[in-house]
C-alpha cells in the first residue's frame, strides 16, 4: 500500500516543507564554535570546501576554507546557506511507519527494520527476487554507494539497483566511454585557464556549477575565447564572445556542422588523428553533409554561427570542451556528446597542459556515485556486471559464488515502467526523490500507488517518502564521515561535524542492520564507514576506477587525490590520456560517427512550444534540502515560465500573469516571466517543485536508448493565460508546491 | 595612499553572475549578523541576465558622513566608513538619499542607518570581507593591487562623476583600459532599454 496515509496538506503541516531562518543558536554572535570541522559542501558535484562551526554538537554556522584549492573559499548561496538544513523543525528523528487515516507515526528501530526485512522476504518469496528494487543516489558517499550495490547483489540479492545518477551523468558517461575509455572528466579545473578556446555546450555554470564561472572568466583574462551554447542567454552567455542560442535538440547540428568546417580548413590535426585514433573515416563521411546551412536547419541558428564557432575552435592552440545536462538530457544524450567529443579528437587536444574535456558533473558524488557499483549493470570499480573476469574478482572480494551474484537489472525509468507492468512489487530507496525528479510525474505517482511495499531511508519526509509505508530516519552529510568524488575526479574527505539527531542513524548503518536480517550479516559486519572505504578501495582495486591507492590520510594530507591511483605510492592522475593514450584495449580514442535525429516529442500544432527544464541557483535538484531554508527560498519562491515577449505577445500573455503550461502528460499553473533572453519558441520552467508546480508533470517518459537518461530538455507544450488557482495545494507555502 | 601590499576591495561588474552568494553570506559576517548589508541589482531582467553587486565604496569624502545632521558616520584611519553610530543616528535617511551609490539603508525596526562596513571585523584582522571571499565569479575581489593588475585585462580605478560631483573611493571598480573615471551622467538613470541581449534579434543573424 503505497499512498499518502493522509491528505498532503495534512503531511506538509506535520513533516513539511517549513523554513528555517535562524541559525541553532540564533543570530548572535556571542557562541564561539567548540569546532570548526573542514568538510565539503553536500550540494553539487562541485563540491567545494567549507568550514563548518560546531557548538554543543549542533552546526551553528560556517567559515570559508580558502585553503582548498578547488574552490578557495568560493562558495554559492546554496553553500553559504546549507548549515540551516540541521537543527531543522521538518528533520526525522525516528523510523516512521505508515498509519491509514492518520499519517505516519513514530516506531522503534526494530519494529521497522522487522517490517522492511519481512516485506522484501515476502515480496521475494511471492514475486522472485527481481520482483524487489532499491534506488540509491548520487547524494550518497562513496562508502554508502559501494555499500547499496553490494547490498542489492549480496543481501537483497536482486538485479534491479539503479540510482539518481541515471537522470544526470549517464550520456555523458557513456559517450566518453566509447570514445576516450573512461567515465570522468578528463583534466582537472586547473587546465580550464589555461585554455585558448573553451566550448561550454548546454552548461548553466553560472546556477548549476556556480564556482566554474571564476574558471571561465579567468580563462578569458588569459585571451581565451568562450562559446556558449544555450536556449537562453544564460548568465556566463552574457559575456561569452559567441553565443549559440541552439534550438534545444538541434546541438549535433553546432557540433557536426563545426567538424565540417573544421575539415574544410583544414583545421584537423591528422598527425595525431592517424596515431592515436580509430573511425575518423566514418566520421569525416557522416559530417560531410552537415555544410553551415544544412547544420544551421537542426541547429535552428544562422549558419554564420555554427562558422564562426569552428573559426575558434579550429585553429586555437589549446581548448577545452565542457558540457552538462543541456546537450545530456535528451532521447539522443549520448550522440549528442560524443558529436561534442568528437570534436575535441579532431583537434588533438586533449591530455596535455590546457586541452581536455569534461562533463560538468551534477550531484555531489556524481562522479563517485556512479562507479561503486550501484548502477545497474555496474560493479564496484566501474565494473562490467556481465563481465566474467569482473564478475570472479568481486564475487572474490565479497566472498560470495560469482554465479550468486545477479546480472543487469533495469535502470531508473524501466523500474517504474516494471511496477506498472506488476514486475516490481516493492521498492527501497535512498538519496532521491522521484516523486519531484522523475519525468511524467503521474505516471511515476501511479507506480508507487501500485506498489505493495515502499521504504524511504530520508532525513526530512521528501515527496517520494509520502508514498512509503516505512521511512527510516537516516543522516545528512555532515552527521557520518566519508568521502566522495568531485567533478574532476578528485577523491575527498567529508568530515563528520556533527552525530545524527535523537533516534536518526547514519544510512549506512540502516543498511547493514537490515542486511543483518536478511541473513547476510557476516558480510555487512562494518564497524565504521573507513572499514567500507578499505573494502571499496579493495573492490575498486585493478578496475577502471582504481581508488586503491587513496587513504583518508593522504586525502587531507594531499587536499583530495585523483583516481585511478593503484598503490600508496602512486601520485594519482589529476590529467587523464596524456601522450595520446586513450584507455580502450588498443590504447586509442573510437571516434564515434553521430547523426542527428529529431526528439522523441516535437511540437505540433496542438502542442506548439517547446518545453526546456533546468535549475536555479538557489535551489538544488528536488529540493528536499534546499526547499526547507528560509534564505534560499526567498531568493526564488516559485517556479515562473520564462517566455520571451514575442511568444507572450501572440498569447495575450503579460508579465505576472498566471499561464498554464500543458504537455500531453500534464501541466503546471505559474506565473510568467518575460525575458529576451530565451528563443521565442521555447519556454523553461525550473523543476525543483513538486505537486501541481512540477516541471516534470510535463515533461515525456522518452529514454536514451545506451544510457537510460530521460528526456527533460525538450517536450512540446502549449501555453495559455489562466485564472489564479485558489485550490488546496495552489494555497499551500510555495516552498511546498503552493504558488502566489 | 595604500601601501603595495595591501590588500583591496575590487568590483567587476561584468563578472557578476546575480547569484547572490554576496548576499546570503554578508548576513553571516558578526558584525551585522542576520543582517545583509550587500546589495545585489537586478538590473533589467526582461531585456537582460546582467546583475550588479554594490558594497560600500568608502568614499575618501564619504558624502553620507557630511550630510549627516548628527555627526553618526564615522570613517576610520584606514578608510573604511562604518555604520551609523546607534547613539548618535537619529533615523532622518540624509546618509540614504545623498549617497550616489545608494549604500546606506535606514531600518525602521530599529531605526538606525546600516551600511557595509567592508566586514570591518574580518578586514581588521587580515581576513578577507564574507562577500569577496564567496564570490564564485571573481566579481568581488579582496586583494593585492599589484594581484589584480596581474591577473585581470581591465584596470581598477576608483575615481566616479556623478554629474557634477568627482567621487574618489577606497573600493575599486574593474574598467577597461581606456577608462580613467567612471562618468555617472544624470540623463542615463532610470535606465534604457537595450535589445542587445534579446535571442529574438540574435535568431535573425547577419
Amino acid at each position: 500500500m503505497a499512498k499518502p496515509p493522509v491528505s498532503i496538506p495534512e503531511l506538509v503541516s506535520k513533516f513539511g516543507p517549513r523554513l528555517n531562518r535562524v541559525p541553532a543558536t540564533g543570530w548572535s554572535t556571542d557562541v564561539e564554535p567548540d569546532r570548526v570541522v573542514k568538510t565539503h559542501c553536500c550540494f553539487c558535484g562541485q563540491q567545494c570546501g567549507i568550514q563548518l562551526k560546531v557548538h554543543d554538537n549542533k552546526v551553528i554556522g560556517f567559515e570559508p576554507w580558502e585553503d582548498f584549492p578547488f574552490n578557495q573559499g568560493r562558495l554559492c548561496p546554496k553553500g553559504v546557506k546549507r548549515y540551516m538544513q540541521d537543527e531543522h523543525p521538518d528533520r526525522l528523528k525516528a523510523p516512521l511507519m505508515r498509519k491509514d487515516g492518520a499519517g505516519f507515526v513514530p516506531v522503534s528501530w526494530d519494529e521497522a527494520l522487522d517490517k522492511v526485512a519481512g516485506e522484501i522476504r515476502r515480496i521475494q518469496q511471492a514475486y522472485g527476487n527481481d520482483a524487489f528494487a532499491l534506488l540509491g543516489g548520487a547524494s550518497l558517499t562513496n562508502e554508502k554507494a559501494y555499500l547499496m550495490g553490494k547490498f542489492a547483489r549480496v543481501a537483497v540479492k536482486t538485479a534491479n539497483i539503479d540510482y539518481n545518477g541515471r537522470l544526470c551523468m549517464v550520456s555523458a558517461g557513456a559517450a566518453s566511454k566509447k570514445i576516450l575509455g573512461i567515465d570522468r572528466g578528463a583534466n582537472p579545473w586547473s587546465d580550464i585557464p589555461k585554455a585558448q578556446a573553451i566550448l561550454v555546450a548546454g552548461a548553466n555554470v553560472a546556477e548549476c556549477a556556480p564556482i566554474t564561472t571564476n574558471y571561465l572568466w579567468q580563462a578569458r583574462e588569459n585571451g581565451a575565447k568562450v562559446i556558449v551554447m544555450d536556449p537562453r542567454m544564460t548568465p556566463i552567455a552574457r559575456n561569452a564572445d559567441l553565443f549559440i542560442p541552439v534550438r534545444s535538440g538541434g546541438d549535433i547540428g553546432v557540433f557536426n556542422g563545426m567538424l565540417h568546417v573544421m575539415i574544410e580548413r583544414g583545421w584537423i590535426d591528422r598527425e595525431f588523428i592517424a596515431r592515436h585514433t580509430t573511425g575518423w573515416e566514418q566520421v569525416e563521411e557522416a559530417v560531410r553533409k552537415y555544410t553551415p546551412e544544412y547544420a544551421a536547419k537542426i541547429a535552428g541558428v544562422p549558419a554564420s554561427m555554427i562558422v564562426r564557432a569552428a573559426e575558434i575552435w579550429g585553429p586555437a592552440p589549446t581548448s577545452f570542451l565542457l558540457h552538462a545536462r543541456g546537450i545530456e538530457h535528451h532521447s539522443k544524450g549520448v550522440l549528442n556528446c560524443m558529436a561534442a567529443i568528437n570534436l575535441v579528437v579532431a583537434s588533438g587536444r586533449i591530455g596535455r597542459e590546457g586541452c581536455g574535456y569534461a562533463m560538468i558533473t551534477g550531484q555531489g558524488n556524481g562522479q563517485g556515485g556512479r562507479e561503486q557499483g550501484q548502477k545497474c549493470d555496474q560493479l564496484p570499480g566501474a565494473r562490467d556486471i556481465e563481465n566474467p573476469e569482473h564478475r570472479k574478482y568481486i564475487a572474490s572480494v565479497w566472498g560470495v559464488p560469482e554465479e550468486s551474484i545477479p546480472h543487469k537489472g533495469l535502470s531508473m525509468v524501466p523500474i517504474f515502467e516494471a511496477i506498472h507492468a506488476g514486475k516490481i512489487k516493492g521498492l527501497l530507496a535512498v538519496s532521491c526523490n522521484p516523486m519531484v525528479s522523475l519525468p511524467n510525474n503521474s505516471y511515476i505517482r501511479e507506480a508507487y500507488e501500485k506498489l505493495e511495499f515502499s521504504c524511504q531511508i530520508d532525513f526530512f519526509l521528501s515527496e517520494a517518502a509520502r508514498y512509503c509505508d516505512v521511512v527510516l530516519a537516516g543522516s545528512l552529510m555532515e552527521e557520518d564521515e566519508g568521502t566522495t568524488t568531485n567533478v574532476e575526479g578528485r577523491v575527498i574527505h567529508h568530515q563528520k561535524a556533527v552525530g545524527p539527531p535523537a533516534d536518526a542513524r547514519v544510512d549506512w548503518q540502516i543498511i547493514c542492520d537490515i542486511a543483518r536480517r536478511l541473513g547476510a550479516g557476516d558480510k555487512f559486519n562494518f564497524n565504521s564507514s573507513r572499514e567500507i572505504f578499505d573494502e571499496l578501495r579493495l573492490a575498486s582495486k585493478g578496475g577502471i576506477s582504481d581508488y586503491y591507492g587513496i587513504t583518508w590520510e593522504r586525502i587531507d594530507e594531499e587536499k583530495g587525490v585523483f583516481w585511478p591511483c593503484p598503490s600508496p605510492e602512486h601520485p594519482g592522475t589529476p590529467r587523464l590520456y596524456e601522450g595520446g593514450k586513450f584507455a580502450h584495449a588498443d590504447g586509442k580514442a573510437h571516434f564515434q560517427p553521430v547523426e542527428w535525429r529529431p526528439a522523441a516529442e516535437e511540437t505540433d500544432t496542438d502542442y506548439p512550444i517547446i518545453l526546456t527544464t533546468g535549475r536555479v541557483v538557489s535551489q538544488y535538484l528536488s529540493g528536499t534540502q534546499t526547499r526547507r531554508i528560509g534564505a534560499l527560498v526567498d531568493q526564488y519562491p516559485q517556479p515562473l515560465c520564462e517566455i520571451h515577449p514575442l511568444l507572450a505577445n501572440k498569447l495575450g500573455i503579460a508579465d505576472g500573469d498566471f499561464v498554464k503550461v500543458e504537455s500531453r502528460r500534464g501541466s503546471v499553473t505559474v506565473r510568467a516571466s518575460l525575458v529576451k533572453t530565451i528563443r521565442p519558441d521555447t519556454v523553461f520552467v525550473p523543476y525543483h517543485w513538486p505537486l501541481d508546480r512540477a516541471a516534470n508533470n510535463m515533461t515525456v517518459r522518452a529514454i536514451d536508448p545506451i544510457s537510460n537518461i530521460p528526456e527533460y530538455k525538450i517536450c512540446a507544450v502549449r501555453v495559455s493565460k489562466a485564472p489564479a488557482p485558489h485550490d488546496a495545494i495552489a494555497e499551500l507555502e510555495m516552498q511546498a508546491g503552493g504558488v502566489r | 595612499m595604500n601601501g603595495v601590499n595591501e590588500l583591496e576591495f575590487f568590483i567587476d561588474y561584468s563578472r557578476c553572475i546575480g547569484c547572490k552568494a554576496c548576499v546570503q553570506a554578508c548576513e553571516e559576517c558578526d558584525t551585522h549578523r542576520g543582517v545583509s548589508l550587500i546589495h545585489l541589482e537586478t538590473i533589467m531582467r526582461a531585456d537582460s541576465v546582467q546583475t550588479a553587486p554594490q558594497v560600500c565604496m568608502h568614499c575618501e569624502e564619504p558624502i553620507c558622513a557630511q550630510v549627516c545632521p548628527a555627526d553618526a558616520i564615522k570613517k576610520t584611519d584606514d578608510g573604511v566608513v562604518q555604520s551609523s553610530l546607534k547613539p548618535r543616528c537619529i533615523g532622518c535617511s540624509n546618509c540614504v538619499l545623498a549617497c550616489p551609490f545608494g549604500v546606506p539603508k535606514y531600518r525602521a525596526e530599529i531605526n538606525q542607518m546600516m551600511k557595509c562596513d567592508m566586514c570591518y571585523d574580518r578586514t581588521s584582522v587580515g581576513k578577507r570581507p564574507m562577500c569577496a571571499t564567496v564570490c564564485p565569479s571573481g566579481a568581488l575581489t579582496f586583494t593585492t593591487r599589484e594581484h589584480i593588475e596581474r591577473t585581470r585585462q581591465g584596470v581598477a580605478i576608483r575615481e566616479w562623476m556623478f554629474g557634477g560631483e568627482a567621487v574618489k573611493t577606497k573600493v575599486n571598480v574593474m574598467v577597461p583600459v581606456e577608462v580613467q573615471r567612471v562618468d555617472v551622467a544624470v540623463e542615463r538613470l532610470g535606465g534604457t532599454r537595450t535589445d542587445q541581449y534579446d535571442v529574438a534579434s540574435l535568431l535573425m543573424g547577419d
